[in-house]
């Protein structure tokens, strides 16, 4: 092909890529919830880091590596031919936490799955998309059913805003994940509108 | 939907009067923002990958012939689309150039590619840096950290979300 036709054709659209990020405790039900929702099975990437970042982990051990390898799993979501939506597990550990400065940029918004068997382990995440300013909801996965907990028990042990959506969930249920997504982005579109009522 | 809309409220009021300040659980305590580089509440950068000893990264970073920095580009993060130019000529490149290029006949993400060919991140961002200079794919970047989804993206994720 002439290069002189290449230039005057319009260049094949290419779709565009959000991001929801999907955080929590260690074994939370990240990557249940990616798989519930996704339109592939979940994959799985792999960044390396470099530097050891301290950090007590919930195995309780303190790493020292000079190379870490981290593994980040995703799934996909086909919006309409232009829009393509990734849900990204961000790593449980405390010591990936270089992952997430990364995983945030640019995410339309964040789910925090909090397991009430040891609601801690989300603490982390809270602090960092408050810090961040991304938004977000927390999705209380409960994983000991018969338990009947209170929304606000868990809003004032998370110390969030009263804005914050707070689900009850089920990572292994796609019906109840969507809920949570839909949850999310109507938040998400909350609060970006200009007409915010008090 | 009562559920959700008792949750959105009109604001945060503070705990219900008698409401005991204490509940079932643990309360997260004050973030304190100075956990120490590379934690997200850290004031300082995180660990950065590029800032690697070539030593310490010899197999992974072998394809890249040491480099763990893209030439200068378009960004590259894990959720830039990235698809093979129509008009490019045939060449013959390294397998996993090739293997790339394969995958990017659709458009495909940084993170899918990585994913599939089993390349750590950072290596396949050097490596796509390369075909990018090279005018063999184009990209096109998630939005900058500046400018958030339009609110008519977001409507058309919670639509699509809304019909799976
Ligand atoms: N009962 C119950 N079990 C769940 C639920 N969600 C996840 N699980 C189970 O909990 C285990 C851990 O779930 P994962 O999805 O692997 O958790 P994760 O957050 O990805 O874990 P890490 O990536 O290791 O931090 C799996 O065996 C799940 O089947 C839930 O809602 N209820
Ligand atoms: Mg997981």
């Amino acid at each position: 092909m002439a290069s002189a036709d290449s230039e005057n054709r319009p260049p094949e659209a290419i779709p565009q890529a959000v991001k929801i990020i999907v955080a929590g405790g260690f074994g939370a039900g990240k990557t249940t919830l990616v798989s519930s929702v996704s339109e592939i099975t979940p994959l799985s990437t792999e960044e390396v880091m470099t530097e050891a970042s301290y950090g007590v982990d919930d195995l309780g051990g303190v790493e020292e590596k000079t190379t870490t390898t981290v593994a980040l799993d995703f799934g996909r979501i086909t919006i309409n031919p232009d829009i393509v939506l990734y849900l990204f597990g961000a790593p449980g550990q405390d010591r990936f936490w270089f992952m997430w400065d990364e995983l945030a940029e640019g995410a339309l918004g964040a789910i925090v799955l909090a397991d009430t068997r040891r609601l801690h382990t989300c603490f982390h995440a809270v602090d960092f998309f408050e810090r961040r300013g991304v938004p977000f909801v927390v999705a209380v996965n409960r994983f000991d059913a018969s338990a009947d907990y209170c929304r606000e028990e868990v809003r004032e042990a998370l110390d969030i805003s009263g804005e914050v959506p707070i689900v009850m969930a089920d990572a292994r249920d796609r019906e109840s994940c969507k809920e949570v997504l839909v949850e999310l982005v109507t938040h998400v579109i909350q609060g970006r509108s200009p007409a915010m009522s008090g | 939907m009562n559920t959700s809309e008792e949750q959105r409220g009109t604001g945060w009021t503070g705990p219900a009067p008698g409401r005991p300040t204490t509940g079932p659980f643990p309360r997260r305590p004050a973030p304190s923002w100075n956990r120490g580089r590379g934690h997200p509440t850290s004031e300082g950068p995180s660990a950065g990958v590029g800032d690697a000893p070539a030593g310490s990264l010899v197999r992974p970073y072998t394809m890249t012939r040491g480099r763990t920095r893209p030439p200068t580009g378009p960004r590259l993060d894990m959720i830039t689309i990235v698809v093979a130019a129509r008009d490019r000529e045939e060449r013959a490149l390294e397998p996993e150039y090739q293997a790339i290029m394969r995958l990017c006949r659709r458009p495909i993400s940084l993170a899918e590619i990585s994913a599939r060919l089993d390349i750590p991140l950072t290596v396949v961002r050097v490596l796509l840096g390369d075909l990018v200079a090279a005018g063999d794919v184009r990209t096109r970047a998630s939005a900058p950290v500046t400018r958030l989804p339009e609110k008519k993206v977001l409507q058309a994720v919670l639509d699509g979300i809304r019909r799976l």
